[in-house]
């Protein structure tokens, strides 16, 4: 932040003028405050609603396998189980290969190449996300048909949309990991290389050990990015909850289940109403506590290094 | 040197050779491992644009309802009817509510026979698409078109390109063959401004309050760690918060009822006030770490000088600093904003509507914006609406790559300025 920002010579003895511009800059930097407040305040509140109701009960809400408000049962499993199997397939799928891509980039390639590589990973990463949602009902779902047999692949399917959230994911992972990796200092390479050590054992037995805080803070991010990803379960995991474990079969997440509800023309103050917002919130306790562990880990990492 | 004692340690000369070449061997397919994964990269890229191109041109069957010979015989396409002919088959033709309508909005003998072919095309031949084929489709298989059509009375072939210049300007229809997208361009334009004139002003204060005064204090520390936090929030909970406080706290606000003069108030809160102010909140946290960014760029001797020769800390950072980094904050702007353009999910839970034909006039207007009609297209089942998503998909990403090339050309012409004025 501004450890380095240098102090005006008069110091506190300013203008009246000068005072108010300050309080008022630092007004708007307080309502970035007022955002994360107003999230945690409205849905705790609609969540208390939700669970006040007398159909629903929080030993339920945790531990029930079905979620169908029409015949009241409220048990979030199956809508969590999906979201876990999306992120889980999309970061088998993104960390090796974002990993591998952020070495090559950082250890092997020359600066012309990266100079090329790059500007295409920003691309990738500025598409918006209902572009990737359609790549995955129209692309990878048949492409997934033609391989596994279309009686095994549904047409909706978790396997779908969690390879793609991968592929989404991808140029997140292999631009931050590049930085982690950037960041060891060029000292430890010289010591492996010394030592008689190959530049790939340098990579992989010197180097990534170094960058592992680094490493973990940007999967970690990237976790949380495809946990709350939207638009690809929407359109590619399929309508309708459903506890299995079987990624070709359809299911809906926690997210996509919010779009569908909110989509249609929901009345206010009814159960189904209050219910994406105890959804929500959920979600956002999963993606708060990764972020604040990614953060921290991150800054342990870059101290280490300064 | 011991022999014995070295080959004790590392093994006989053939067996550190072997090591040797095995290491070597490694080195070798961990590098070719990282080429492929880079390149499976690059391709995922291509393969995301080529899906959409190639849904956007191909072969489509498509059946009239009427045939144009019915109507006028011995004509087998609208071009070849006069004035006049083209003036009576309207009238003669349309159901009588229709026509008066049509009379109402603009009368028959005003309207160009360009518009009229349209009119008869879409209230009369009324066609519509029984299947379609993506390019690849429609060359590799020729033969399944072929059988398609052999089974098929009473419909033609086409090969057709979904993006037109009338898919740019026509209203959105439950037809996809003259559904358009104007009324989702005009609604997403409208959005981003709003966004804009929100998170702009109070992002780039919020940034110069942390770069410029604050001290490193528990409080400002906070400020920060919650800016982080807040651009990693999922945008779907913006959507939540957009829900909970301006389409239903606000409601008398963002639905326009306080103000007695707008007319339409059918829209509740569910406006383009509301959805412009939402996707704010959502790019407000970028916009500051952006402008941040571009202050800490800004050398701290140009501040002491202008501390040196009498400025305040105001005048230094308005004169000064904001001058100097104009062009990266701009940039980082505009890039918060192309996120903006291309959110769908929380303007689909705060509500956006699913289907409009009348323009936006107001920000008190109901609205649907560019992503939220591909995401409606993409959903239906039929093959055809397939192929006008992809088409939409192709103006979204046209107007992204015009934004952000945009951003560039400034920053370059700026800094060039920058540079001659130095």
């Amino acid at each position: 932040m501004t450890q380095r920002h240098i102090t005006h010579p008069f110091g506190k003895k300013r203008r009246l003028h000068e005072r108010i511009i300050e309080t008022i800059l630092f007004l708007f930097a307080l309502f970035s405050i007022m955002i994360t407040v107003g999230i945690a305040v409205i849905l705790i509140r609609e969540s208390f609603l939700f669970f006040s109701d007398p159909e629903v009960t929080l030993v339920e809400f945790f531990t029930g396998k079905t979620w169908q408000p029409m015949i009241g049962l409220f048990g979030f499993l199956p809508l969590l189980n999906a979201t876990i199997m999306t992120s889980v397939i999309a970061m088998l799928f993104a960390i090796p290969l974002g990993l591998f891509v952020a070495i090559y980039l950082a250890e092997y390639a020359s600066d012309k190449v990266r100079g090329r590589l790059k500007p295409i990973l920003e691309v990738l990463a500025g598409i918006p996300t209902i572009v990737y949602g359609y790549f995955a009902l129209t692309f990878m779902t048949p492409l997934l048909r033609s391989m596994f047999g279309q009686e095994t692949v549904e047409i909706y399917n978790t396997a779908s949309a969690g390879l793609v959230i991968g592929i989404l994911v991808l140029p997140m992972i292999a631009t931050m990991a590049e930085d982690a990796i950037s960041a060891v200092p060029q000292e430890l390479r010289l010591a492996g290389l010394a030592l008689g050590g190959t530049p790939i054992e340098t990579t992989f037995r010197v180097v990534l050990p170094a960058a592992l805080s680094g490493l973990s803070a940007t999967f970690l991010l990237a976790l949380s990015r495809a946990i709350g990803e939207t638009m690809i379960v929407a359109l590619a995991a399929g309508a309708g909850p459903n506890m299995t474990f079987n990624p070709f079969e359809a299911a809906e997440t926690i997210t996509g289940y919010i779009v569908r509800i909110s989509g249609g023309d929901v009345s206010y103050n009814s159960v189904d109403y209050n219910s994406i917002f105890a959804l929500g919130l959920v979600l956002f306790v999963i993606t708060f506590t990764l972020n604040l562990i990614s953060r921290k880990v991150s800054n342990l990492f870059y101290q280490e290094y300064e | 040197m011991n022999n014995m004692q070295t080959e004790s340690m590392f093994g006989t000369k053939a067996e550190s050779l072997l090591l040797m070449q095995k290491r070597a061997r490694l080195s070798i397919f961990w590098k070719v491992i990282f080429i492929f994964a880079t390149t499976v990269a690059v391709l995922f890229l291509l393969l995301l644009l080529v899906s959409v191109i190639d849904s956007i041109f191909g072969y489509a069957v498509i059946r009239n309802e009427v045939n144009i010979s019915e109507l006028i015989s011995g004509t087998s396409s609208l071009d070849e009817f006069s004035r006049s002919q083209l003036e009576e088959t309207a009238r003669n033709n349309l159901s009588s509510g229709i026509l008066r309508r049509v009379e109402y909005e603009k009368p028959i003998t005003e309207r160009s026979d360009r518009e009229l072919r349209a009119l008869i095309e879409q209230y009369i031949i009324k066609p519509s698409v029984l299947r379609s084929w993506g390019l690849w489709g429609s060359i590799t298989k020729q033969d399944e078109i072929g059988a398609f059509m052999a089974n098929q009375e009473d419909s033609y072939l086409i090969f057709k390109s979904w993006i037109t210049p009338d898919f740019l300007t026509n209203d959105q229809s439950a037809n996809p063959l003259n559904a358009g997208i104007r009324t989702a361009l005009l609604g997403s334009l409208w959005i981003i401004a709003i966004t804009f004139l929100l998170a702009f002003p109070i992002g780039v204060g919020s940034a110069i309050y942390l770069e410029e005064y604050a001290e490193d204090t528990k409080l400002n520390r906070m400020l920060q760690l919650n800016i982080f936090n807040l651009s990693a929030v999922p945008s779907i909970i913006y959507g939540l918060l957009g829900l909970a406080v301006f389409v239903r706290a606000m409601e008398g606000v963002t639905s326009g009822a306080f103000l007695t003069t707008v007319a339409d108030t059918t829209a509740n809160g569910r406006t383009i006030l509301s959805g412009g102010l939402t996707l704010g909140l959502l790019v407000l946290p970028i916009i500051i770490i952006n402008t941040q960014e571009a202050l800490k760029g800004v050398p701290d001797s140009l501040r002491m000088s202008s501390y040196g020769v009498g400025a305040t800390k105001w005048q230094t950072i308005w004169s000064q600093v904001l001058p100097v980094s104009f062009d990266r904050i701009l940039t980082g702007t505009i890039l918060a904003l192309s996120r903006a353009l291309g959110e769908t999910a929380p303007l689909v839970v705060i509500g956006a509507s699913t289907f409009i034909s009348v323009d936006p006039s107001s920000i008190f207007s109901k609205f649907t914006t560019l992503p939220i009609q591909i995401y409606q297209w993409s959903a239906r089942p039929q093959g055809s609406y397939r192929n006008i998503a992809a088409a939409a998909i192709i103006v979204l990403l046209i107007l992204l790559l015009v934004l952000n090339s945009g951003a560039i050309y400034l920053r370059d012409k700026l800094a060039k300025k920058k540079r001659m004025a130095a």
